[in-house]
């Protein structure tokens, strides 16, 4: 079984509020078709994986939350995706306005090439913050659980820092703009053992503030952190439940193969 | 290695003859006439006044165009001005020269009519135009090496493209720029042909662009190219002047060199 057809897979619908609504979404990179007609509803201040193998359009879906797919000028959107109840892709919607609300954290850690109060601070000076940048320095590297290896050297490059720092670096940079939610494709990947455990704790705290999407390919991880695993298979969505539930009691065989190693 | 050995010997001659407290306390620049002085300052503002001019000219645009093919222009656009860029830094230079005088003297003289028919002006404005698309080819190359994940990091905390261009981009390409920037001024001050062509060949220390004047090149290629006898000392002054030349143009390097190397970014 290859095709998983929309009316066959299994969706669940947890309890609102949402923070994002997927409606019937299709992308596709010219002619071939990367994301086929994914529906999940995303509530508040959980944290949702999204797993499935290589190349499954993991990274396109999250990557259409925050409109990153305006910058590939190959990539088209089709159907809806709510935040605060309106349509991202509605003609008069601003992809910068909803970035400022939508942070996303990325594979690679990509600081910005200067110091590291300048890593956080940017952001919220672009947006014109008014409030104490030593202040939001200082928490924001604190939520990271950046603060106490950086506090004395904040005027130094980022990219001075290890690759687990630069990645909460990264994480840091997203939560002082204060969004409602934070996209993360595979923010572990290029990181060690030790310092992904302190990202997956990280992520448990932050979740209290924010709604996180995490797109991983380790399923240790999805289920060590998510509440909810929407596990995503050749552009399909094949199921979407309560992480527990994907893992322990998978409703599609598909999720079952997957789930328990025998592909990926 | 013979060339700087010649260029030593004469200049040392040279030196024998006029004081180098003339060369430096003069501003008098009358090499042909009697009583002859040698006051380096009226050629060291001419080429002052055409490397500025075109720099103010040829820097700013060439970042311009170098941003536009960067972050603006559509694949096709790029793909055709890329290589527009590189024809144009390699028309030869007296070609310019002739632009000046044909096209953008006469222009001058019609916006302002107080322009000479040599003048600096004219000058800096086709040395500008002539270095701009090595600016904005390097610019270019030196903006493109700045990793996708980078400005994508700007844009996701909801900048607009302008902001990540100008902020992020700029910054990451800095040291490349800046050597693009330097590359230009040294041409500009090096250039000879247009420079002769269309600003004339007046010593004259001046501020005003609109008056003809003369740049150190120029004054090498008047002596070497009119009557005066080998072993004069208006021809020994060449040598003065070359050395002086060379010795600018290796500060310029070396300051290129430190910039560089202090903005050096991690993505080249
Ligand atoms: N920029 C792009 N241009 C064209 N095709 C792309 C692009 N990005 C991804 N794809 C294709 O879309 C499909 C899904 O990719 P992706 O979303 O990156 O998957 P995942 O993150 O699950 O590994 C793949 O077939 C991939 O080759
Ligand atoms: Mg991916």
């Amino acid at each position: 079984m290859v095709n998983v057809g929309k009316d066959q897979a299994t969706v669940f619908e947890p309890s609102a509020p949402y923070a994002i609504e997927v409606n019937d979404v299709n992308v596709s990179y010219g002619t071939s078709r990367a994301v086929l007609d994914v529906s999940l509803k995303i509530p508040e201040h959980t944290i949702v994986a999204l797993i499935g193998p290589s190349g499954c359009g993991k990274s396109t879906l999250l990557r259409s939350m925050n409109r990153m797919n305006d910058f590939v000028s190959s990539a088209k959107v089709t159907g809806e995706i709510l935040f605060r109840g309106s349509n991202i892709y509605a003609d008069d919607a601003d992809p910068v306005l909803l970035r400022r609300q939508i942070g996303m954290v990325f594979q690679k850690p990509n600081p910005f090439p200067t110091s590291i109060r300048k890593n956080i601070t940017w952001g919220p000076g672009i947006n014109g913050f008014q409030g104490d940048y030593n202040k939001l320095v200082e928490s924001s590297l604190r939520r990271a659980a950046l603060w106490d290896e950086v506090a004395g050297k904040l005027g130094e490059s980022g990219l001075a820092l290890s690759g687990g720092q630069q990645q909460r670096l990264c994480i840091a940079r997203a939560i002082a703009m204060d969004p409602d939610v934070i996209l993360m494709d595979e923010p572990c990947s290029a990181l060690d053992p030790g310092s992904t455990l302190k990202i997956e704790n990280l992520l448990l705290e932050l979740k209290e503030r924010f709604t996180i999407v995490i797109v991983t390919h380790n399923m240790q991880q999805a289920r060590r952190v998510s509440d909810y695993t929407a596990f995503m298979y050749q552009g399909e969505l094949v199921e979407f439940g309560p992480t527990d539930g994907v893992f322990e009691t998978p409703k599609q065989e598909l999720t079952r193969d997957y789930v328990s190693g025998r592909f990926g | 290695m013979g060339i700087i050995a010649v260029l030593l010997s004469e200049t040392i001659e040279f030196f024998r003859t006029v004081s180098i407290r003339e060369f430096f306390g003069s501003a008098t620049w009358a090499p042909m006439f009697e009583p002859r002085q040698f006051g380096i300052w009226p050629l060291v503002g001419g080429t002052f006044l055409i490397t500025a001019g075109a720099g103010l000219i040829g820097i700013p645009g060439g970042l311009g165009v170098g941003l536009f093919l960067n972050e603006f222009a559509a694949p096709g656009v790029r793909a055709f001005i890329k290589p527009l860029l590189e024809i144009l830094a390699g028309i030869p230079t007296v070609v310019y020269g002739y632009f000046a005088l044909t096209v953008v003297t006469p222009t001058l003289q019609r916006v302002l009519p107080d322009t000479e028919v040599f003048n600096a002006a004219s000058a800096a404005i086709v040395v500008g135009i002539m270095v701009l698309p090595m600016v904005a080819s390097l610019c270019d190359d030196a903006l493109r090496a700045v990793p996708r994940s980078v400005k994508e990091a700007g844009y996701a905390l909801g900048a607009t493209k302008c902001e990540v261009s100008l902020q992020v981009t700029v910054p990451a390409a800095l040291s490349g720029i800046i050597a693009s920037f330097i590359l230009a001024i040294s041409r500009a001050f090096g250039e000879t042909m247009a420079v002769t062509l269309a600003a004339g060949s007046t010593p004259r220390l001046t501020l005003n662009p609109l008056q003809s004047i003369q740049t150190l090149t120029s004054y090498i290629v008047q002596v070497s190219t009119g009557d005066t006898p080998q072993g004069s000392i208006e021809y020994k002054s060449i040598f003065a002047v070359g050395m002086l030349l060379l010795v600018v143009t290796l500060l310029f390097n070396m300051l290129a060199y430190s910039l560089v190397k202090r903005f050096r970014s991690v993505y080249e």
